[in-house]
């Protein structure tokens, strides 16, 4: 968008785009095994900005026998660095987190090429997130035994991680951090749609002069994955992404002795009550189903209003939606970025067709979407049922679905009413219920009069199928302890 | 007591003409037969006839879980405290049937009295370890989170909902102990497959349970062929955790790979060591953190 425009509220906002060049995109990336970069001996393959369907770069993905190397030189490098005082460890990691600093913006505008997202969120949210999770696991490298895990803890060994596309940075500074504080090894599977930033990390942790093999990173499709995952020489493995494939990895290393973690979907009930702070709730809303173009596990994809406010919560959404600005995920002003892959598209094309189908009012504000890219509107459902696709599939996508309750324990049991339990928010003004309805919601992280917060101090992770094991904080070190 | 011949477990050397017990399963509080009617025989180690128990059928083991999920939501809102009078209660009524408890372990394994004793002993002490453990473990496992923000977090342990659990097959009754009352410390509700071959003392300890104030359907006990039951158990929907404790190694394969079909946690330790302090790993492993977020302001 190159002329001035006004949005409904009457500001005018100008453009205000990022330069792409500060990416330092290059032609082509490969695979980092035991120190050094090489190409992957498998596919090559574009990856692509989903805001503009253009190549950004040509990456030559791994194969299985890559998988077999990277786990080999993981193998070799553990004895080495689970050796190492804990101090030694946590000056690497101090390392990487001041490194992760000095590149955020680099860092921020790679990952909004790659992933589509906005800048605003790559680099306030993003690239900041993941260098405190290095700082945060640096100081726990060196003072283990205090953390409640006996007074010897022991590291586990190689560690395989798999990640996913929607945030390709942060997730694998969730897992390398802790992984390598414990004294494990790692190779990580970044997403095949998303593979830069974790290669610009491989390289910021080569430049940190952590011995080779401690980290490996392999670019590569769900094959390799699940190479990577059911490979013997793996001891534990951690995956983050949907729950079909976190079934499937859970079935492939039963009782084999691998430790596993397993961070999955969701589908959070936001929940809020007639006494809410309406305007607070509506930005919490929107910040809970729409940043990141809604592409979270923990999204707050169903609204529960109490009956007597929904239709001035929703008319409050209307407006607000009104005023999102879909497009360059580059423009500094830009709220709503491009869904990451086409296949992500036509998911939430299809399960939203499915609201309209089954009865379910769809809206969505004036919005006009870019010709070329993968875009889709901020879109509110009213009138759903809990029985709706909508209500219970996870659409990873910028839909909200609006249910309405008349009690507490009715909110409660529509909110626990799904196989997932991964997160959940609540809205009122009242100390006890806040606390009341807190016990009892079965999910593993809970925001009362906020949404979508994190922070490296606090444990996240689901109950049910939304999987098991928690990442961040003193909790997080246990799934890389031995038992 | 005769060495030639075990005795029933509460048979008295006298002429009279004694009352013997139905064993019978223990589910939502209640003591019914199998709905499917089938009993099968148990014997002492040297192949003498003790009893006939139950012979849970896939139903009762759906009827035990039906009967753990209504119970869940009582048992895990009850205070930490209230929780540790009940379990330390468990362990007030087992001292009183010291000795009935103490022949029938010794029935059930063929051991010595001294060791059928000690093992008692061992039982209602782990009753006692766990019973204080009901009020400290949120303290431990869970706590602040110093967040960079204006937010206040904490985060604490909640029980994982229902867990089913495979008991050690040797230890009749300290290998059953230590496996259901930490699971029940910290507001889990159960169902238990007890030792195929030594079900009896467990038969009793649910005598224990049932007037001890522990709601029905906290603790669910089923006897009959761990083999026939526990893929049942591993695979059904409403069961959240999976304790593999009494199955061998190369059994837990098929049932690990059911458990994955709703994500159940499963724990599957290498061995069970009941002299072994037990720590805490068993009350971590069925419980999950929950993490609460809320802004600080005026």
């Amino acid at each position: 968008m190159t002329e001035i425009e006004k949005s409904p509220a009457g500001f005018a906002y100008a453009p205000a785009p990022e330069s792409a060049a500060i990416a330092r995109l290059r032609p082509s990336y490969g695979i980092f095994v035991n120190g050094e970069f090489r190409a992957g001996r498998g596919e090559a393959v574009k990856t692509v900005n989903p805001a503009t369907e253009e190549p950004l770069a040509e990456v030559a993905e791994a194969s299985e026998a890559d998988v077999d190397d990277a786990v080999a030189a993981a193998r070799a490098a553990f004895a080495g660095w689970s050796a190492l005082p804990g101090s030694a460890r946590a000056k690497y990691l101090f390392r990487i987190a001041r490194a992760i600093q000095e590149r955020g913006r680099e860092l921020a505008v790679l990952e909004s090429l790659d992933n589509g997202k906005p800048i605003r969120e790559s680099r306030d949210v993003d690239v900041p997130t993941a260098a405190a999770h290095f700082f945060y696991y640096a100081g726990w490298a060196d003072k283990l035994g205090y953390a409640g895990f006996g007074p010897n803890p022991r590291p586990i060994g190689v560690a395989g991680q798999v990640i996913p596309w929607n945030f390709p940075l942060l997730m694998a500074a969730w897992k390398i951090a802790p992984a390598l504080a414990t004294g494990n090894t790692v190779v990580l599977k970044p997403a095949e749609t998303t593979p830069l930033t974790a290669l610009v990390l491989a390289e910021i942790i080569a430049e940190c002069d952590l011995p080779p093999g401690v980290v490996n990173v392999l670019p590569g499709g769900p094959s390799v994955g699940q190479a990577l995952v059911e490979h013997r020489g793996v001891d534990k493995v951690a995956f983050t992404g949907s729950t079909a494939v976190g079934k499937q990895i859970q079935r492939s290393v039963a009782a084999s002795g691998k430790r596993l973690s397993l961070e999955l979907g969701g589908k959070a009930a936001n929940i809020v009550f007639s006494d809410a702070p309406l305007d607070q709730a509506v930005e919490g809303i929107v910040n809970g189903i729409f940043f990141n173009q809604g592409h979270v596990c923990c999204a707050g994809s169903r609204l529960l209003v109490q009956e007597s406010i929904h239709d001035e919560v929703v008319a409050s959404l209307r407006d607000r939606l009104a005023t999102l600005r879909l497009g360059d995920p580059l423009d500094k002003n830009t709220d709503i970025g491009a869904i990451n892959s086409a296949a992500q598209l036509a998911r939430i094309r299809e399960l939203s067709d499915s609201g309209e189908a089954e009865g379910a009012d769809r809206w969505s504000p004036v919005c006009p979407l870019p010709e070329k890219g993968f875009w889709f509107p901020p879109t509110l459902f009213t009138g759903v049922s809990q029985a709706n696709r909508i209500a219970r599939e996870e659409i990873f996508g910028p839909v909200l679905s609006v249910l309405t309750f008349r009690t507490p324990s009715e909110a409660v049991e529509k909110a626990n009413n799904t196989p997932y339990g991964l997160s959940a928010g609540i809205w009122t003004e009242k100390g006890s219920r806040i606390l009341w309805m807190a016990n009892r919601l079965r999910a593993g992280v809970v925001w009362a009069n906020t949404f979508n917060r994190f922070d490296p101090a606090s444990p996240f992770g689901g109950y049910k199928e939304s999987g098991f094991g928690r990442e961040g904080g003193r909790h997080g070190l246990e799934a890389y302890l031995a038992h | 007591m005769p060495t030639e011949k075990q005795p029933q477990p509460t048979e008295q050397k006298t002429d009279r003409v004694t009352v013997r017990k139905t064993y019978k399963l223990y589910i939502g509080g209640a003591f019914p037969r199998s709905e499917s009617g089938r009993s099968y025989p148990v014997h002492s180690p040297s192949g003498e006839l003790l009893a006939h128990a139950a012979q849970a059928s896939r139903k009762d083991l759906r009827d035990a879980v039906v009967a753990a999920r209504a119970a869940f939501a009582g048992w895990s809102g009850a205070t930490a405290y209230n929780r540790g009078q009940i379990l330390y209660r468990i362990a007030e009524m087992m001292e009183g049937r010291h000795a009935q408890f103490t022949a029938e372990v010794r029935a059930a394994e063929g051991v010595s009295e001294a060791r059928a004793a000690a093992q008692v002993d061992a039982a209602i002490d782990r009753w006692v370890w766990y019973a204080g453990w009901t009020d400290k473990f949120a303290q431990v496992a869970g706590g602040s989170n110093p967040v960079a923000g204006p937010y206040f977090n904490f985060s604490l342990p909640e029980p994982a909902g229902v867990v089913g659990i495979v008991a050690p097959q040797d230890e009749s009754l300290v290998g059953f102990v230590s496996v259901v009352a930490p699971v029940i410390a910290t507001g889990n509700t159960a169902v238990v497959l007890a030792s195929s071959d030594r079900p009896l003392p467990a038969v009793s300890l649910a005598e224990a349970l049932a007037t001890s104030d522990l709601p029905g359907g906290v603790l669910n006990l089923l006897t009959g062929s761990v083999a026939e039951l526990a893929p049942w158990l591993a695979g059904h929907r409403d069961v959240n955790c999976l304790d593999l404790t009494g199955v061998v190694p190369a059994e837990r394969v098929a049932l690990a790979e059911a458990a994955a079909e709703n994500v159940k946690r499963v724990y599957s330790p290498s061995g069970f060591d009941a002299a072994a302090d037990p720590g805490t790993s068993r009350l971590t492993a069925f419980t999950e953190t929950k993490t609460v977020w809320h802004p600080m302001g005026v």
